[in-house]
């Protein structure tokens, strides 16, 4: 009998609760996104999805500063329509080279300095850098100090030509 | 041990002339390791020249020598010594990573950090920031 009574008026109830959010205008998920995606732009390597408002960041970052200014970017977009911020981006990892990894270290190092000397080519072995080709004598310094910053044992430049 | 010691002797005294912190000097399996900090860049080029007098072209290759410059801390200004090109400036520190930016050769940038003595995190005036190889950017004393 009350049920009867209570039951339209649960219903309106409910009807108007559902009603009146739409009554705001409320911006798009694509308004949104298109608002976020501006935010994020700065920042290479992160993407965002946009579902009811609610914003998910993905991708990696070099810092965790970066991480947290994106976040900060979508957070004082809560004018715009962003209802809440799920930050998923991934730090990475900041290179950690030990022991084990020495030798990579090294040979990595040595691909890294010879790279603007097109014409050398470098070849670590026991620590080690053995360098043959040519170069101008104007260069022979900058790479002989890039390849010392390494911490050789040794930097044989006995094969390289000068020009 | 005397003898590379006495061959690079002019070295080893611009190098205790010049302050340079840290000094360190000795002998492994014939070659001789220099390492320190130099009070500036213009003091670490000085050693590299009196170093590639005493061994032309450093083809004998018995010493290594690795000098830091200690005005290159965090918030210093650097300035780019490439040879004519721009400087990479790179998402992470590695030759294999992205690039993200570019700067001209003679700007002065802003080293932010280092994330070794290879790869050093730069700011550009533009605001864009990364790794660039530490062998082309030399502390703006």
């Amino acid at each position: 009998m009350l049920l009867k009574k209570v039951l339209p008026a649960i219903l309106l109830a409910s009807a108007l609760a559902f009603a009146l959010p739409s009554c705001k205008s409320k911006p798009s998920d694509a308004d949104v996104q298109a608002k976020v995606a501006s935010a994020i732009a700065a920042t290479p390597g992160v993407s965002a999805e946009v579902k009811e408002g609610v914003v998910t960041l993905t991708g990696i970052v070099g810092s965790p500063e970066e991480k947290a200014s994106v976040e900060t970017a979508v957070n004082n977009l809560k004018t715009e329509g962003v209802k809440s911020v799920v930050d998923n981006i991934e730090v990475e990892a900041p290179p950690a080279p030990t022991a084990s990894t020495a030798v990579d270290a090294l040979s990595a190092g040595v691909t890294d300095a010879t790279k603007d000397f097109p014409g050398v080519t470098a070849t670590v072995s026991n620590g080690v850098i053995t360098v043959t080709g040519e170069i101008e004598q104007s260069k022979i310094k900058t790479l002989k100090s890039a390849l010392d910053a390494l911490n050789p044992k040794k930097v044989d430049l006995s094969q390289v030509k000068i020009k | 041990m005397a003898a590379l010691q006495d061959k690079y002797k002019e070295l080893l005294d611009a190098a205790n002339g010049a302050g340079i912190g840290d000094l360190q000097v000795n002998e492994t399996e014939g070659v001789l390791h220099i390492k320190g900090t130099a009070p500036s860049a213009d003091v670490k080029n000085k050693l590299w020249d009196i170093y590639g007098k005493i061994d032309p072209n450093f083809l004998t290759g018995d010493v290594v020598m690795n000098v830091n410059v200690a005005t290159a801390v965090a918030g210093a200004k650097v300035t780019v010594v490439t040879d004519e090109s721009n400087l990479n400036i790179r998402k992470g520190p590695g030759t294999d990573q992205p690039i993200v930016g570019k700067a001209a050769k003679g700007e002065v940038i802003t080293l932010v950090g280092k994330a070794n003595d290879q790869w050093w995190l730069v700011r550009t005036n533009d605001g864009e920031e990364g790794y660039s190889y530490a062998q082309y950017l030399t502390p703006v004393e």
